[in-house]
C-alpha cells in the first residue's frame, strides 16, 4: 500500500529532484551549493522556496529549471531526466516543459508585449496566426489584452512582470519557475502578480515554484519549502490563505493582513 | 522544429530591431562595409579591366592561330620573325592564308614641335588581320593609301591632331590621319597608331622580310589542333598558339609575372579583411550590448540554431544594406572611369560575385559574436 502511494506520487510529479548535490567552481574556489536536496513539485500547487541569501535558492532553481545539471543525484522534468544532457538537450527540456518568470522581467525592449510573448512559441518553431492567437490569449489571462502593442518601456513594472508571466505560460509549460517575481514591485503590484501566479497554479496540469524571501507572499502558497546552507530544512503546507500551516506534526496558524500582505500573528498548536 | 531562416520567425524581427536600435552603430557598420566593398570593387574592377585591356589586340585580331617568336611573353613583346616562316606555314596542309603583323614603338613628331612615343600596329589592309575597330570617322580602306594612319580620338591632344586630315611625322616620314577610332586605349598609355604593313615596317625600322607575328587562317573544315601540331613541327624557333592560348599567355604575363595583378589582388584582399574586421567588431559589440537578451533567449529554451539565426540575420541585413550602397557607388565609379586610361570593369558576374563576397564577409564576421553568445550561461538571467 505504501509502495503504491509512492509510485503514484512519482508519476504525478511535474518536477522531481532526488538527492541533488551541486558543486560550483573548482579547487580552492569550490563551493557545495546544494548538499543532497530532494524536492518534488506536484501539479496544481504553488510552492514557495524560501531561504536567506546564499542558501542555494538560485542554484536549486537553476538545477530544477534545467539550466545546469546536478553534480550528483537526479532531476526529472515531466519524466525526462537531465542526467548527461548537453546544453542543447537542456534547452529543449526548458522550452518544452518550463516557463520562467524573472525578478527583472527580462523582456526584449525592442519587441512589443505580443511579440515578447510570441517569442516563447517562436523558439519552439511555432509561428503564424495560431501562435499570435495563443500569445493574445496568454496576455488576456494576465489581464493585458489591451496592451498587446505596448513596448516594455510603456508598461509599469507590474505590467512588465505580467507580460513575463504570459510568456512563461503561453507554451503550456508544466512547471512555472519564478525567481523573486515581486522583489522589484511595490506591495500592490506584488500582490497582483502573486494572485496571477496562484491562479495559474490552480491548473491541475501545472506546478508553480516561486523563489522568494518576501514574507508577504506566503499566503498565496499551498506549500512552503525552506532551504538553508544548501539543504532543505523544513517544509510547511498552507491549508488556507488565512488558515493554518502544517509543520512536522504541529499546526501553525497565521493571521495575514491582506491589505499590507504581511503575517501579523502566528501561533503553533498541537495537531 | 524551426525552419531555418523562416521569414515568419521573430528571429528576423529581433535581428532587424537589434540592428536599427542603435542607429549610430548601424551607420558605422554600413560605412565600414561600403568602404570595404568599394575598395574591393575598384581593385577587382581594375584587375578585370586591366586583364581585358592587355589582351585587347589579340581579342580584335581575326585569325585562328598565332605564330609568335619562341618565348614571347605578350603581344607587346616584339621580336622579329623571318618572312620564311610565313611561306613555310602556307605550305602546311589545312592553312588557307598567313598574314603578317608588325608592331613596334616609334617617335611621333607633333605638328607644333616635340615628340611623343607611339605604338605602331601594321597589318595587310587587304587581308583579315589586325585592323582598327570602333571606327568613328574615315574608313579602314583608307589605310591602303601610303602615309595614312588611324588614331584614337582619346589621344588627339597627346598627338597634337584635331581630326581627319591632320598631319604629323614618324621617323621623319609624313603621316596623315585618315581613320579615327573611339576607345582603343593602351594600358601603357602609349597611343596605338594603326597603319598598313609596309608603313609599319617603315615607321618601326623593321626590315621588309621581318614581322612580329604571323596570323594563320585555316582552310574550311581544317582542325585547329592538327594544324597547330603540324605548324609547330614544321617551323623552328617559333611557337604556334591558338587565340585563347596567346590571350592567356599575355594576360598571365601582365597580371602575374609583372606583379600588377598581385598588387590589385592584395588591395582587394585588404578590402575584404578591413570589411570583415569592421563588421565583426560591430556585430560583436552589438551582441555584447544585447547579451542579456540572448541569455534570456537561451533561458527560455531557444536552440543554438535559433540564436545563430538572429545573429546571421543581423549580418545579412548589414550585407544587403552595405552592398546596395557600395554597388551604387561602384557603378558611378565605373561610369566615371569608362573613358580613362584604365577603366574599371563591372560585369554582372562580378556584381553577383561581389554580393556573395559581401555576404560571406558579413557571415564570417558573425562567428565571433556567435561564439560569444554560445558561451552564455543561461543562469546569468537570475543575477542580472
Amino acid at each position: 500500500m505504501t509502495i503504491h502511494t509512492i509510485a503514484t506520487q512519482q508519476s504525478t510529479a511535474v518536477l522531481e529532484a532526488t538527492d541533488v548535490v551541486k558543486v560550483l567552481g573548482s579547487g580552492a574556489g569550490e563551493v557545495r551549493a546544494l548538499k543532497g536536496v530532494s524536492l518534488s513539485l506536484a501539479p496544481g500547487e504553488l510552492t514557495l522556496l524560501m531561504g536567506p541569501s546564499g542558501s542555494g535558492k538560485t542554484t536549486l532553481l537553476s538545477v530544477l529549471g534545467c539550466m545546469m545539471t546536478p553534480t550528483k543525484g537526479s532531476v526529472r522534468i515531466c519524466g525526462h531526466s537531465t542526467k548527461g544532457a548537453g546544453p542543447e538537450e537542456l534547452a529543449k527540456l526548458r522550452r518544452d516543459h518550463i516557463g520562467y518568470v524573472f525578478q527583472s522581467y527580462h523582456l526584449f525592449p525592442t519587441l512589443n508585449a505580443l511579440d515578447n510573448v510570441r517569442l516563447a512559441l517562436d523558439v519552439r518553431g511555432e509561428h503564424g496566426p495560431a501562435a499570435v492567437a495563443r500569445a493574445k490569449g496568454a496576455l488576456a489571462t494576465v489581464g493585458l489584452a489591451h496592451k498587446l502593442k505596448s513596448y516594455p518601456r510603456q508598461l509599469s513594472g507590474g505590467e512588465q512582470q505580467r507580460v513575463a508571466i504570459a510568456r512563461a505560460i503561453v507554451g503550456k509549460a508544466a512547471a512555472i519557475l519564478a525567481d523573486e517575481p515581486t522583489a522589484a514591485l511595490d506591495s500592490q503590484n506584488g500582490h497582483a502578480i502573486m494572485e496571477v501566479l496562484a491562479r495559474i497554479a490552480e491548473d491541475p496540469n501545472r506546478a508553480v515554484l516561486v523563489v522568494t524571501h518576501d514574507p508577504r507572499i506566503v499566503p498565496f502558497a499551498k506549500r512552503i519549502v525552506r532551504i538553508e546552507d544548501g539543504c532543505i530544512v523544513g517544509e510547511e503546507r498552507n491549508v488556507a490563505q488565512h488558515g493554518s500551516t502544517q509543520h512536522d506534526g504541529d499546526i501553525e496558524e497565521r493571521i495575514v493582513d491582506d491589505e499590507r500582505g504581511v503575517v501579523v500573528k502566528r501561533r503553533w498548536m498541537q495537531r | 522544429m524551426a525552419k531555418p531562416f523562416a521569414m515568419s520567425s521573430l528571429a528576423f524581427k529581433l535581428a532587424q530591431r537589434n540592428l536599427f536600435h542603435d542607429r549610430l552603430r548601424l551607420v558605422a557598420t554600413v560605412v565600414g562595409i561600403v568602404f570595404s566593398i568599394v575598395l574591393v570593387t575598384v581593385q577587382l574592377g581594375l584587375y578585370f579591366g586591366f586583364g581585358r585591356m592587355v589582351t585587347t589586340m589579340i581579342d580584335h585580331a581575326s585569325g585562328d592561330l598565332w605564330i609568335i617568336p619562341a618565348g614571347a611573353k605578350s603581344f607587346e613583346d616584339p621580336s622579329p620573325l623571318d618572312e620564311r616562316n610565313r611561306f613555310a606555314a602556307l605550305s602546311v596542309n589545312g592553312v588557307f592564308d598567313v598574314t603578317a603583323i608588325v608592331i613596334g614603338f616609334a617617335e611621333w613628331r607633333l605638328p607644333g614641335g616635340g615628340t611623343t612615343p607611339v605604338f605602331v600596329v601594321g597589318s595587310d589592309v587587304r587581308a583579315p588581320g589586325l585592323h582598327p575597330w570602333n571606327v568613328v570617322a574615315g574608313s579602314t580602306d583608307a589605310l591602303a593609301i601610303p602615309t595614312t594612319v588611324a588614331v584614337d580620338q582619346t589621344y588627339f591632344e597627346r598627338l597634337g591632331v584635331t581630326g581627319l586630315g591632320a598631319t604629323a611625322e614618324i621617323r621623319d616620314q609624313k603621316v596623315e590621319v585618315a581613320v579615327i577610332t573611339k576607345g582603343i586605349r593602351s594600358f601603357t598609355t602609349t597611343p596605338y597608331v594603326f597603319t598598313s604593313l609596309d608603313r609599319a615596317r617603315a615607321y618601326t625600322g623593321t626590315a621588309a622580310n621581318k614581322a612580329a607575328f604571323f596570323l594563320v587562317h585555316l582552310a574550311p573544315k581544317a582542325n585547329v589542333g592538327s594544324v597547330q601540331k603540324r605548324l609547330q613541327a614544321n617551323l623552328t624557333d617559333v611557337e604556334v598558339l591558338t587565340q585563347a592560348e596567346f590571350r592567356e599567355r599575355s594576360r598571365t604575363f601582365w597580371l602575374f609575372d609583372t606583379g600588377a595583378g598581385a598588387a590589385l589582388f592584395a588591395g582587394a584582399l585588404l578590402g575584404v579583411i578591413v570589411g570583415t574586421v569592421i563588421v565583426a567588431q560591430t556585430l560583436y559589440s552589438s551582441t555584447k550590448d544585447h547579451i542579456n537578451e540572448f541569455a534570456t533567449l537561451r533561458a527560455i529554451g531557444s536552440s543554438g540554431r535559433y540564436i545563430h539565426q538572429v545573429i546571421i540575420w543581423q549580418a545579412l541585413l548589414n550585407a544587403v544594406i552595405g552592398f546596395t550602397i557600395a554597388a551604387s557607388i561602384g557603378y558611378i565609379i565605373v561610369d566615371q572611369t569608362a573613358e580613362s586610361a584604365l577603366p574599371i570593369v563591372m560585369t554582372p558576374a562580378l556584381t553577383i560575385g561581389l554580393f556573395a563576397l559581401t555576404v560571406f564577409m558579413c557571415v564570417t564576421s558573425a562567428i565571433a559574436a556567435i561564439v560569444k553568445v554560445m558561451r552564455i550561461d543561461p543562469a546569468m538571467v537570475f543575477t542580472q
